[in-house]
């Protein structure tokens, strides 16, 4: 009996890395990931997009949104490592999912997907009113853009856009340019002013405005122009990501696989941006890229290896860091040039960028300056597309000791000599006056 | 036959008068000693042995550290645990003498043997320096007067409650060590002034050493000791004792003080020890004049020489002195000092001072409650004192009388009047009774042997033959005596009960009365710094007002932004502005800050008055006199300072109001009130409904004290 148990704890004990080889800060891919759907046509409709995670090696659960049984933890340990929200009309979960749950999820360091639409229910408008985006509120409203719309066969309403308006960064949509516009047809939202965190990925062009394609135009529209985002990601400060957007028939087979032309341009491309841009950017939302780690922080005095306890003024020191990124399967060397530290008490008293050595050690030395006083190692990397890296050590500084001064100065010497001159003439006087005659 | 035979082998034993009142008058002195230290062992048996208030836990701490590290590293020391993020340099911001002192004291108990904690010596440190005290007033009194004199200022001085107030078991403070080391001094300096002796003269500088490693207060002595010499200077008492002793003791005394880093070159270059260089300068002057007088034998050259030499010598002093003020080479009078002469001073210009009770102008009510009947001793003794006028008696008049003014000025420095006044009264009492009880005898002696009065003085022999005239003098004489010792004992009566009543309570434990008069113990303050001691991360931050900073340190064992060490004011207005703006913007400096943990003291559960909220107001002022956007009167209702539904709106919704009110509203505190019913200031708050949106309550004690609030981090997704 004692045996078999030793074997199911032995055994357990093998496993459980394999069992748990989730999110993880050394892997920091997601593996598990949760679809919440309206209906299980969706599945089918957009299954371009969901055959691409899974080739990549994701896991996903469909289910609807509103099955009574979908949880997003159990016993207190999160099931998934990601959740897509496909399920724009949902009025309210099933199980027990609310939107709080789902910012828990969120704040506990999971990503995000959400895709909303038109007629999007309350709930999604809130789960992006969290995320620190605001959707237009006429729930019939849509992008319209009379000068930027696909062409399209039929005249039609202008809400079949086509944008090429994207954000400027590698890392979040990939090295290869977008050559194609992107197809989109859904509502606008607009990126909170208070939230710092939230980016436009996708942002409408100049001339479009958000309204009811089938009412007249009676009062200016709230959304109007650039101010529009299409795409929204938000990189929360525990690197949770998120993104958001008004179009879940951006996502869809038919706009992947369907040609586009932009009004009044004569390049027409044979297949839309979309399946570019949303594998793109998928691979940065679940971590595939752009995530970067720190350690081995070290810091020692020059000619030293131990880290000391605490620093004197004016000592000479060296600091290094190692920092990689995930490249999806295996940490690579991070390779920059404007990673900065701070030696910092209320203010950086000495700023230095970090020497790499392309192979993701970052190294600088410098001398300690002379205030002492807490001081803190800050390295804050927050660079546009990158998790933030934001490392700091505490560290002590002493000022000298007592026998740490210099014992003679020269510049003292003629006091010295005053001294001592005063000392034997005082001798000789005492001596003279005492036995002189 | 066995009775003549017992006689015979006591004889030996039989002692003669002056060895019977040697060994009485040692046995009083023991018997004192013992008084004074037992006298101050209330606290201890009230409560426990626990060091008491807020400064004895950073002297605790220090010794620790002085037993624990050695004498080199606790001189080197930088704390970075306190007045975070600049740290202090402990080793040159501090008086060692106290923790010096109680380490060595250490050491010797382990030294033969005895496994005391510490904990035990600081305790009872005070008390055993108080006895020490007792033992100097009497050598003292017997300089300046008698030993009578000696042995009544001993009795006294071993339970006045100006003195007991710093000094009982527990308070672990440097003025129990620096009274005795003040009196030492005194006496050393004025033996050296009696003798001529250049032995007593470096006696008294090492007195003076002992003193400036111990306390602050010394610039007292280095100030009171050259006014003495010039008021002697100017009274034509100048000798050569005055100028061997107090040569003696500013040359040696200064080389040594200087030695004590935190004083180090400011006893040559600030403006409070000015006056002593001058007098020392003055002295040579003084010298250098008697010795042109003893050479020259014309008196009119002598006139003419001294006119030019005193004015070259006032000409040169000024020059030098402004020259040295112009240029910063001395430093000008510290706001301390400049508060200390003038009571107005602190209140327009450093709060931080004024901010405290102890610093307050003292009321009448507290000399009597401090000093009982020596009050009216005092003069009486100044009487005596002019009247039998030495060079010991104008000092300990000069003592007397600078230290009665101080007293007046700040609470804190009754404790420096306090032997003066004990020594003056001493004079008082010992001299009356003295004349009375020589009124009592000589009329007996009179009958008996007639015009024998050798022993008695002039005066009792005039009093006793005016006596013969007045057939009741005896009986007045014995009813002034009894009304005397009445007095004393009613004195006796007074010190004991005031300091087992109101000094010997270590104030972080609170003792109230219950409901139906049974004692209730108010351990809140322990139990805070104990839960942050084992709940909180190593290196978290605690925010608090500047009174807790030691405390929790000591007790909590973590870093804090500002304490009781009060030497960056823009830290603690950092501080008081935080505590004085609203939540976000509170919030923005405790980032800037790295606070992880808020505590703040809260009376309104159980009436403890000396809370957050009372100092609320200094917190406003020292905040706002270094940050002008706080302002004062945004707290106030035409200039009053209120708490309820009528206070101002910036005052309801601050960060303070807000920790210390949260959740209260749905307290019901007393019966028959409201809820939200503030027992310390008696009314129901105006903000029952408080939401925090950065802090979080982390942890309450008991009685609602002390309340701890966990800072969150910034918001995940904004």
């Amino acid at each position: 009996m004692g045996k078999l148990w030793l074997i199911c704890i032995a055994s357990i004990s093998i496993l459980l890395p394999f069992l748990c080889n989730a999110f993880s800060p050394e892997t920091p891919t997601d593996r598990r990931v949760l679809v919440l759907l309206d209906d299980f046509a969706i599945m089918s409709s957009h299954s371009l997009y969901f055959n691409a995670l899974k080739s990549r090696g994701f896991d996903l659960e469909f289910k609807l949104a509103d099955d009574p049984k979908i949880a997003l933890q159990r016993y207190g340990q999160y099931l998934y490592d990601a959740l897509i929200l496909f399920c724009p009309s949902v009025e309210r979960f099933g199980g027990s999912i609310d939107v709080a749950a789902i910012v828990n999820f969120v704040d506990s360091g999971h990503d995000l997907i959400v895709a909303a639409d038109v007629n999007a229910s309350d709930l999604i408008r809130e789960v992006g009113t969290e995320c620190g985006v605001d959707f237009d509120e006429d729930p019939s409203a849509m992008v319209i853009d009379h000068i930027g719309y696909a062409v399209s066969g039929t005249e039609g309403d202008h809400t079949l856009i086509a944008s090429d308006d994207f954000i400027k960064s590698d890392v979040i949509l990939g090295a290869k340019k977008i050559e194609a516009p992107i197809l989109f047809r859904g509502i606008g939202h607009a990126v909170s002013p208070a939230n710092s965190l939230v980016l436009k990925v996708l942002s409408a062009s100049p001339s479009a405005y958000s309204a009811n394609p089938k009412s007249k135009l009676s009062t200016p529209p709230p959304l109007t122009g650039s101010a529009i985002s299409l795409v929204s990601i938000v990189q929360a400060r525990n690197n949770a990501r998120l993104l958001i957007t008004g179009s879940l028939s951006m996502f869809s087979n038919r706009f992947f696989r369907s040609g586009v032309q932009k009004a009044g341009s004569q390049t027409k491309h044979g297949k839309s941006g979309n399946e570019q841009f949303l594998t793109e950017i998928s691979k940065w939302i679940f971590h595939e890229r752009g995530h970067l780690k720190a350690i081995n922080v070290k810091h020692h005095r020059v000619g030293e290896t131990d880290e000391p306890a605490l620093y004197r003024i004016n000592d000479e020191l060296e600091y290094s860091v190692e920092i990689y990124e995930w490249s999806g399967t295996s940490w690579e060397p991070y390779v920059a040039n404007d990673v900065q530290l701070q030696f910092y008490m209320m203010s950086p008293y000495v700023l230095k960028t970090l020497s790499s050595d392309k192979k993701g050690l970052y190294s600088t030395s410098f001398k300690v300056p002379d205030v002492y006083g807490v001081f803190q190692f800050k390295v804050e990397h927050q660079k546009l597309g990158y998790t933030s890296l934001s490392l700091s050590k505490q560290i002590p500084v002493r000022p000298y000791r007592h026998n740490e001064y210099e014992r003679f100065i020269p510049a003292a010497y003629p006091y010295y000599g005053a001294a001592f001159s005063m000392m034997a003439g005082f001798f000789i006087f005492s001596f003279v006056h005492l036995y002189s005659k | 036959m066995s009775n003549s035979y017992t006689s015979d082998i006591l004889k030996p034993f039989k002692l003669k008068t002056k060895q019977q009142e040697l060994l009485i008058r040692v046995l009083i002195l023991c018997l004192v000693y013992i008084l004074a230290f037992i006298t101050r062992l209330f606290s201890v048996l009230r409560y426990e042995s626990m060091i008491h208030e807020f400064d004895p836990y950073f002297n605790y701490r220090t010794t620790l550290y002085v037993t624990q590290h050695g004498f080199y590293d606790f001189w080197n020391w930088f704390d970075y645990e306190s007045w975070y993020p600049l740290g202090r340099i402990v080793g040159g911001t501090l008086y060692p003498g106290l923790m010096v002192t109680a380490a060595l004291i250490y050491r010797l108990l382990h030294f033969l043997r005895f496994a005391v904690h510490i904990r035990e010596v600081c305790v009872l440190t005070a008390p055993f320096f108080a006895s020490n005290t007792t033992l100097v007033a009497y050598f003292f009194g017997k300089e300046i007067w008698d030993s009578g004199a000696g042995l009544v200022a001993a009795i006294l001085i071993a339970v006045c409650p100006g003195y007991i107030s710093r000094s009982v078991a527990g308070s672990y403070d440097n003025e129990g060590v620096a009274i005795f080391a003040l009196l030492f001094t005194f006496y050393l300096f004025v033996k050296a002034v009696n003798t001529g002796s250049l032995a007593w003269g470096l006696a008294s500088a090492f007195g003076y050493f002992y003193m400036v490693s111990a306390w602050g207060g010394y610039v007292f002595i280095i100030n009171l000791i050259p006014l003495y010499v010039l008021v002697l200077l100017i009274t034509g008492r100048y000798s050569m004792r005055l100028y061997v002793a107090y040569n003696c003791l500013y040359i040696l005394g200064m080389l040594l003080a200087m030695q004590i880093r935190f004083v180090g070159f400011q006893h040559v270059q600030s403006g409070e020890h000015m006056a002593a260089m001058g007098v020392f300068f003055l002295m040579q002057v003084f010298y250098f004049l008697d010795w042109v007088k003893h050479m020259l034998s014309d008196t009119n050259l002598f006139q003419e020489f001294l006119r030019i030499t005193v004015t070259c010598a006032v000409a040169v002093g000024g020059i030098a002195l402004g020259v040295g003020m112009a240029s910063g080479y001395i430093s000008p009078w510290t706001g301390r000092f400049y508060s200390l002469l003038d009571p107005t001073y602190a209140k327009d210009h450093i709060p931080i001072i004024a901010s405290v009770s102890e610093h307050q102008p003292t009321a009448w009510s507290s000399f009597m409650f401090d000093f009982h009947i020596l009050l009216f001793l005092f003069p009486a003794g100044l009487y005596f004192c002019f009247k039998r006028l030495s060079d010991a008696t104008i000092f300990i008049v000069m003592y007397g009388l600078t230290s009665m003014y101080f007293a007046g000025v700040m609470v804190r420095l009754i404790l420096v009047a306090t032997p003066a006044v004990c020594l003056i009264s001493a004079i008082a009492v010992s001299a009356t009774v003295k004349n009375l009880t020589v009124l009592l005898r000589s009329k007996t002696k009179v009958a008996q042997i007639g015009s024998t009065k050798g022993t008695s003085s002039a005066k009792a022999s005039s009093k006793a033959s005016l006596d013969q005239s007045q057939p009741f003098q005896k009986n007045g004489a014995m009813a002034l005596l009894f009304g005397a010792f009445y007095l004393l004992s009613r004195y006796a009566t007074h010190c004991t009960w005031v300091t087992s009543e109101a000094y010997s309570s270590p104030s972080i434990v609170l003792a109230a009365r219950g409901a139906h008069g049974n004692r209730v113990i108010f351990d809140d303050y322990r139990e805070a710094y104990f839960w942050l001691r084992q709940n909180t991360p190593l290196d978290a931050k605690v925010m608090s007002w500047w009174d807790y900073g030691y405390q929790i340190t000591a007790m909590g064992n973590r870093t804090v932004i500002v304490d009781n060490n009060t030497w960056n004011n823009t830290h603690i207005a950092t501080v008081g502005r935080a505590m004085s703006s609203y939540e976000d913007e509170a919030y923005e400096i405790i980032r800037s800050l790295d606070v992880d943990y808020v505590l703040v003291v809260f009376g309104g559960v159980t009436g403890y008055s000396s809370d957050d909220i009372n100092k609320f107001l200094w917190m406003v002022r020292i905040g706002g006199g270094v940050f002008p956007v706080i302002k004062e009167p945004d707290y106030l209702v035409n200039g009053e300072y209120r708490i309820d539904k009528g206070a101002a709106p910036k005052m309801l919704n601050c960060l303070m109001y807000k920790l210390s009110y949260y959740r209260f509203g749905e307290m019901m505190t007393e019966y028959g009130k409201p809820p939200g019913y503030d027992r310390a200031r008696g009314v129901e708050i105006g903000n029952k409904d408080i939401k925090l949106e950065h802090l979080e309550e982390a942890f309450t004690t008991s009685n609602w004290i002390v309340r701890i609030y966990k800072v969150k981090p910034p918001n995940n997704r904004w």
